[in-house]
């Protein structure tokens, strides 16, 4: 049986030298990374804040009980009582 | 109405969506049909089905890294767009999107390295496995994105927190074995292997069309056809064991794909409008042509149900939901200062809580989906994959015929099947997620309730940007897999025939 340091050895190996032999296989990465920038550096950032995002659970239990029992807060809501 | 908030973030979220979902059946059908390529390179140690599977491997690597990290947007959008919803479906919605990524994701990344990097490095066996699990990590991906969204259509497993506002997950089994996730799993795995199926010969006819590649054309269209064949089979049994499941769980939907007015047993099945079949839609809601379908009226109204169950009308749903709706009020507001009244509108809460999302509804008219849209949604969905089956019979009985070369007609048909088969897919989720409006969660939190109240514009704003990034990658994905295509495997004819 292989020592674990040459399996590590070989699976690093397996990767390098797969990317380094990339053909068409370097253009989908090209892609991956632009899709992935477009999407975590400019659309996460400053498109999508989540709108719980940087309140503690309380905060959250709290801030959408409101949201699910106060149409004052919540005008897409109406309550019939 | 509904307002131009809950308009557009319901367009948004369709529109990621059906995106994502034009990477996903390709991906689940082409890993199948490239892994069965495979394993005829090592059983018959012909490497012709090496060169043939490394071809399809490439237009699998091509597909999936266009697709990749589309469904994150989708995760985006809980957060900002449809914040209550996020959080009221607590740990129910986040375990298995958790699973999804760790597990099954890093098993697709392991594999899918060896898969492609490992031709000469691994034994043809380990190379096999990790095809074999690639093809595997993407239908579990599927599972445990399925399973979440059963939980929306069929809501189990879970206890509803009012200190914390969300579902708390009380046994894990129910939600993974909810019978909607089961036959939608399979439902959407195996249509994911008629697209396989129809893509591959589509693709294969364009080179006898072309008069190039010709051996590695008839075998791709015999794997393909067959995968196909059996994947669209599998594709009708699952939608049957589905049609039992909606008319159990969402009997609205089912009524609205109909356009079902007024129920009953014996209720016929139109194929088109003014072309029905008697009796039809009872066999396939409840395999007993005696069964009931409920219609619209009559679910508006009450009903019984095969079992002898009374059904409630919808004011009578929509009287308990205001009651389970003003116990949380009283709860969150006694909580702190009398304990023992607090609760006792708990109590109030859990015996109305299946009703709950009913106190939002302001009139019966609201709980009925658009019945036109799913009329016609559900039918393209059987018309497109119906036509797709039969290309891909008279493809497989011709190449076994020794027939197949010179059938023009036949390749541009395979050819255009494509299109109509990506349809086939887009239509079957319409039918299932408009039909279950106006419900994020059904019968639990309809859409007012679900949406974050934020500024709609912003909604706009982020959904046009979403359209130009979508269209600028979907562009560049066409032209890609068109290049691959025209370059081809590059086979030599004579290899190990």
């Amino acid at each position: 049986m292989k020592p674990f340091r040459q399996i590590l050895k070989s699976i690093g190996a397996l990767y390098v030298e797969g990317f380094r032999g990339m053909t068409w296989g370097r253009t989908m990465w090209i892609l991956i990374l632009l899709k992935l920038f477009i999407l975590f550096a400019i659309l996460r950032i400053f498109f999508f804040r989540p709108v719980l995002g940087g309140k503690t659970d309380a905060e959250k239990s709290e801030f959408v009980g409101t949201m699910l029992t106060s149409p004052s807060h919540n005008d897409t809501i109406t309550l019939k009582h | 109405m509904e307002s131009a908030l809950i308009g557009w973030s319901r367009a948004q979220f369709a529109m990621t969506a059906a995106y994502h979902w034009l990477f996903v059946p390709l991906t689940l059908g082409l890993g199948l049909i490239m892994a069965v390529m495979e394993t005829l390179y090592v059983t018959k140690k012909d490497e012709f089905w090496k060169k043939t599977a490394k071809f399809w491997q490439k237009i699998f690597g091509i597909n999936f890294a266009v697709g990749i990290a589309t469904g994150i947007i989708l995760e985006f959008e809980f957060g900002t767009n449809w914040s209550n919803y996020s959080w009221f479906v607590g740990d129910i919605f986040g375990a298995p999107l958790a699973i999804e990524g760790i597990f099954a994701f890093f098993m697709e990344a392991t594999f899918m390295a060896v898969m492609y990097f490992g031709w000469k490095k691994v034994s043809k066996g380990f190379h096999l496995a990790s095809t074999w699990l690639t093809a595997s990590g993407a239908a579990i991906s599927a599972l445990w994105i399925l399973v979440a969204n059963s939980w929306m259509q069929h809501p189990v497993g879970m206890e509803f927190n009012p200190d914390t506002v969300r579902n708390e997950m009380v046994d894990f089994w129910a939600v993974v074995t909810n019978p909607v996730a089961v036959s939608k799993f399979f439902h959407a795995v195996t249509c994911g292997w008629e697209v396989g199926g129809v893509f591959v010969v589509g693709i294969s006819c364009w080179y006898l069309l072309k008069k190039r590649e010709v051996r590695f054309a008839r075998k791709s269209i015999l794997v393909g056809s067959l995968v196909g064949i059996i994947g669209t089979f599998a594709v009708m049994f699952t939608g049957d064991s589905s049609a039992v499941h909606v008319a159990r769980y969402q009997p609205m939907k089912l009524a609205a794909v109909e356009g079902l007015e007024n129920g009953g047993p014996r209720a016929g099945f139109s194929f088109i409008p003014g072309v029905e079949v008697p009796g039809m839609l009872s066999i396939l809601a409840t395999h007993d042509i005696d069964g009931i379908v409920p219609g619209i009226n009559d679910i508006l109204n009450g009903y019984t149900d095969n079992e002898g169950n009374v059904i409630p009308s919808a004011g009578e749903k929509m009287e308990k939901g205001d009651i389970a709706l003003a116990a949380f009020q009283d709860y969150r507001r006694l909580r702190d200062t009398d304990p023992e009244a607090a609760a006792q509108a708990k109590a109030v809460l859990d015996e109305n809580i299946e009703y709950f999302g009913y106190g939002y509804i302001d009139s019966p008219e609201e709980l009925i989906p658009p019945t036109g849209i799913l009329f016609w949604a559900f039918r393209l969905m059987i018309g497109f994959g119906s036509i797709c089956l039969l290309v891909m019979v008279i493809a497989l009985y011709l190449e076994r015929k020794n027939r197949i070369e010179g059938k023009n007609w036949l390749y541009h048909t395979a050819l255009a099947s494509i299109p109509l088969i990506y349809l086939a897919g887009q239509f079957g989720w319409m039918t299932a997620e408009v039909g279950r409006q106006p419900w994020t969660i059904q019968d639990l939190l309809p859409l007012k309730a679900a949406v974050s109240s934020i500024d709609h514009t912003a909604v706009i704003t982020t959904f046009v940007i979403f359209a130009a990034v979508f269209l600028f990658f979907l562009i560049i994905e066409i032209k890609i897999l068109a290049k691959a295509i025209r370059k081809g495997p590059g086979i030599d004819e004579t290899l190990n025939q």
